[in-house]
């Protein structure tokens, strides 16, 4: 389950929404993780570009990975600025024990790290500037650049 | 035709070519110079399905996406 917002998250009523989704689904772990906008480096806040195709068919490999293993992933992320203070992504791992959830969620967001396919903007004096150092490359990147046969 | 977009931060146009394989997109993209930083450090997708090999084919129709370096959360 994944779901995109444009702007903040609204996190209370996510969490709770997703509490009590599943709270009859005889999970006996739910863990969230909720990402939030640091002041640092003068920024105001961020800002997010997704491509919603490859996004959503890496989140499905992922959900069909926790299937496997007896859990469930929901995932929330902002589209757009998001403001010091605020959320940009939730994560959370239901699951019929801890252990499981632990290191899934531990794994999942790692992946969602490096690659899924969103891009980060500091928003500084009314800017978007792209948060390049903090950036990875996806696997498989640079093909293109190559000598061409 | 194929279409090419680019995503995220690469502030480039999306272009309509006619190509038979990634080669022969290479090929041309690495004649803009704006391009070559993000040509070593991009992603490929045909139909939004991520690459690895330069002799995918491509046909009529297929849409190409460029994806620079991630940084979601």
């Amino acid at each position: 389950m994944l779901y995109l917002y444009d702007g903040a998250l609204d996190v209370p009523t996510l969490l709770k929404e997703w509490y009590e989704e599943e709270a009859q689904s005889n999970y006996g772990a739910y863990i969230p993780f909720v990402g939030t906008v640091r002041s640092e480096n003068g920024i105001d806040g961020l800002s997010f570009d997704i491509y919603e195709p490859i996004l959503l068919s890496w989140f499905e490999a992922w959900q069909e990975k926790a299937k496997e293993r007896g859990a469930l992933i929901k995932m929330a992320h902002s589209r757009g600025d998001v403001m010091l203070h605020e959320s940009s992504y939730i994560a959370a791992v239901f699951s019929p024990k801890r252990r499981v959830a632990l290191e899934f969620i531990d794994e999942f967001v790692e992946d969602f790290k490096a690659s899924a396919p969103i891009w980060k903007y500091d928003l500084i004096d009314g800017k978007r500037v792209y948060a390049k150092d903090r950036s990875t490359a996806i696997k498989g990147s640079g093909i293109l650049a190559g000598e061409s046969k | 035709m194929v279409r090419v977009e680019f995503l995220g931060p690469i502030q480039k146009e999306a272009l309509e070519l006619e190509i038979a394989n990634l080669n022969e997109l290479a090929q041309i993209l690495q004649e803009d110079k704006e391009l070559s930083e993000w040509l070593q450090n991009s992603a490929v997708a045909v139909n939004d399905t991520l690459v690895s090999s330069l002799d995918y084919p491509v046909k009529d129709g297929d849409k190409i996406s460029l994806l620079p370096p991630v940084c979601g959360g």
